[in-house]
């Protein structure tokens, strides 16, 4: 049985809605550095449904492409983490508020 | 098809990488107590290298190279040579303003190095997975200069605002390329543009549009995308905030003139409107909100988020004179920024001494060519005649007036006028009489680095608000090999 493309997209946008609800309600660094992994990967599975739809393999490639930097992004997410509860004592955004909105 | 060697379309981008390596592999062997400004000089003379590179790379033929993903024309020139000077100069503040002793400098100059490379490859790219390497490439590495004064509270806060709503922006872009993929099925910027003709899937393209559309906002902080420049400029090193308020900003405004004039101009009776409003907004919030700052780095945060709304006005003229214009408006705002921020660095230094504008008073009684150099810098952001400002100014409104869009003009036109105010609060304060507690005691002789990098910026403002024929030629170039590539297919 074949799953129709739509499916996988449907499922994606959900992904990707909720790393959107998720970064803009959670008040913890490390939960809302999560949701952006969970857009980022929710943005894969689009590319590799479309790559397999259009048997282009560029789609594919670019998901690697993706992993890589959020990888890359991670790294120095987690290193400016530390940085902040070094001198904070706390990960909760609304605690890091020196510098008002 | 290529006579050219593949390589020589990348050399200004092989140049700066092989400096940062170079910058990497010298400075853990240096002795410990050795300054690490002469890794600076290095960097600037790997830029040196680059700039030639680019400037070289304009009697190429225009081609393509890596299998297409990579461009070489009268634009990706452009945006090249004003990249380079862009670090250029802000290395110089760098190298002038960082503390002697500072440990992690040899770091600070191989990132912005680094960074540069994926400026670069942004503005040379025409395919997508490039393009977003090279985003990715300048924002991570300025997310970790953006947090480089580690030990200071403000500084990682900076630098998280801006990884966190700099990767938010990022995943929306990556929606926005996928969603295209989905539509066309390519990824390569005038393969799109053919294929969108007889795509059955219109409509995931102007999804895909509005999702490139909020990342790159978010990149060249337009409103209502810009809630974290503010608190972003503030945190982070002066030295970072002249590189960051420019030049991967003047990179996000080449990609989006790529991508949309090269691969979306048939849906342009979608993003005008759209862009028409990021415009507006942007001009407005950033002025009035500029208004009522008294810190001066968050200030001219929001007089950034105003030029940018400025810059925009110029997109929506769907014409080679629009392209035109926004590439001109890049270089005046470029200038002058770039040349404000290094003042700043110098004043504030390091650590920020000086931060609200009464810290500012008598600025020009201490140290008169720097005190001069920012007030003129000041009334070239403002756009008063004879400076980069004025003119950068006039091409925009100009460009969107032909077009019909006489609001916009009339909404620039008051913008500009709230700008004076909050620029001549600055200037005031700058050459009204010190008060005894002023911490401008402290400030040091300005050192050849700087000088020699306000200089520059004040040559290039002037330059361009008295002959800027020649930039606007070049820039004139930049639009129409572009253009010419857009509408032959």
């Amino acid at each position: 049985m074949l799953v129709p493309i739509s499916y996988y997209l449907v499922l994606s946008a959900i992904l990707f809605s909720i790393g959107v609800a998720a970064f803009l309600i959670k008040r913890n660094i490390i939960t809302i550095f999560m949701s952006i992994e969970l857009m980022l990967n929710a943005v894969n599975l689009s590319f590799v449904a479309f790559a397999h739809h259009w048997h282009q393999v560029s789609g594919q490639i670019f998901v690697f492409f993706v992993m890589v930097v959020a990888a890359a992004e991670a790294a120095v997410g987690l290193a400016i983490i530390i940085a902040i509860f070094r001198t904070r004592n706390t990960l909760d955004v609304d605690k890091i508020d020196l510098m008002k909105l | 098809m290529n006579t050219v060697p593949q390589i020589f379309r990348i050399l200004p981008e092989v140049i700066l990488t092989v400096t940062g390596v170079l910058i990497m592999l010298i400075e853990p062997v240096m002795p410990k107590s050795a300054s690490r400004k002469s890794m600076g000089w290095l960097s600037v003379l790997g830029t040196l290298a680059a700039l030639g590179a680019s400037l070289w790379q304009y009697q190429l033929p225009v081609g393509t190279a890596y299998f297409g993903t990579i461009q070489t024309d009268a634009f990706s020139v452009f945006f090249h040579v004003l990249i380079c000077s862009i670090v250029l100069v802000s290395l110089l503040a760098a190298i002038s303003s960082a503390p002697r002793e500072m440990d992690t400098l040899g770091e600070y100059f191989g990132l912005v190095v680094f960074g540069a490379v994926g400026m670069l490859f942004m503005t040379s790219a025409v395919e997508l997975l490039v393009v977003f390497i090279g985003l990715e490439i300048s924002s991570i590495s300025t997310y970790i200069l953006a947090a480089f004064r580690r030990k200071s509270a403000k500084g990682p806060e900076a630098g998280i605002k801006y990884l966190l709503l700099g990767s938010f922006a990022t995943a929306f872009f990556l929606y926005g390329i996928a969603m295209l993929f989905g539509a066309t099925g390519t990824t390569v910027i005038s393969q799109i543009a053919d294929r969108l003709g007889s795509s059955h899937l219109p409509l995931l393209a102007v999804a895909g549009l509005g999702m490139i559309l909020i990342g790159i906002g978010f990149k060249v902080s337009a409103a209502p995308f810009q809630v974290w420049t503010p608190d972003v400029y503030e945190g982070s090193p002066s030295p970072v905030v002249g590189l960051m308020s420019t030049a991967p900003k003047a990179a996000a405004f080449a990609v989006l003139l790529r991508i949309l004039y090269g691969a979306l101009p048939t849906l342009h009776e979608y993003w005008v409107p759209l862009l028409w409003w990021l415009s507006a907004l942007s001009m407005t919030v950033g002025n009035l909100g500029a208004l009522r700052q008294r810190n001066v780095k968050r200030l001219l945060a929001y007089s950034s988020i105003a030029h940018a709304g400025y810059l925009l006005a110029a997109f929506t003229a769907l014409s080679a004179d629009g392209i035109a214009a926004a590439s001109f408006y890049a270089v005046t705002y470029a200038a002058m920024n770039v040349g404000i921020f290094a003042v700043v660095s110098y004043a504030g230094g390091y650590d920020d001494r000086l931060t609200l504008i009464e810290d500012y008073r008598g600025l020009a009684y201490r140290a008169p060519v720097m005190g001069g150099a920012m007030a003129f810098f000041l009334m070239s952001l403002i756009g008063i005649p004879f400076t980069g400002g004025f003119f950068g100014k006039f091409y925009v409104f100009s460009a969107a007036l032909h077009s019909g869009f006489l609001w916009l003009g009339i909404i620039g036109l008051l913008n500009s006028g709230i700008g004076a105010f909050y620029y001549l609060r600055l200037i005031a304060a700058l050459y009204s009489k010190p008060s005894e507690a002023a911490p401008l005691n402290q400030i040091p002789r300005p050192s050849f680095a700087l000088l020699l990098g306000v200089f520059l910026t004040v040559a290039a403002t002037l330059i361009l608000g008295i002959v800027p024929g020649r930039v606007l030629a070049m820039a004139k170039a930049g639009a129409a090999t572009f253009y010419s590539v857009s509408a032959s297919k």
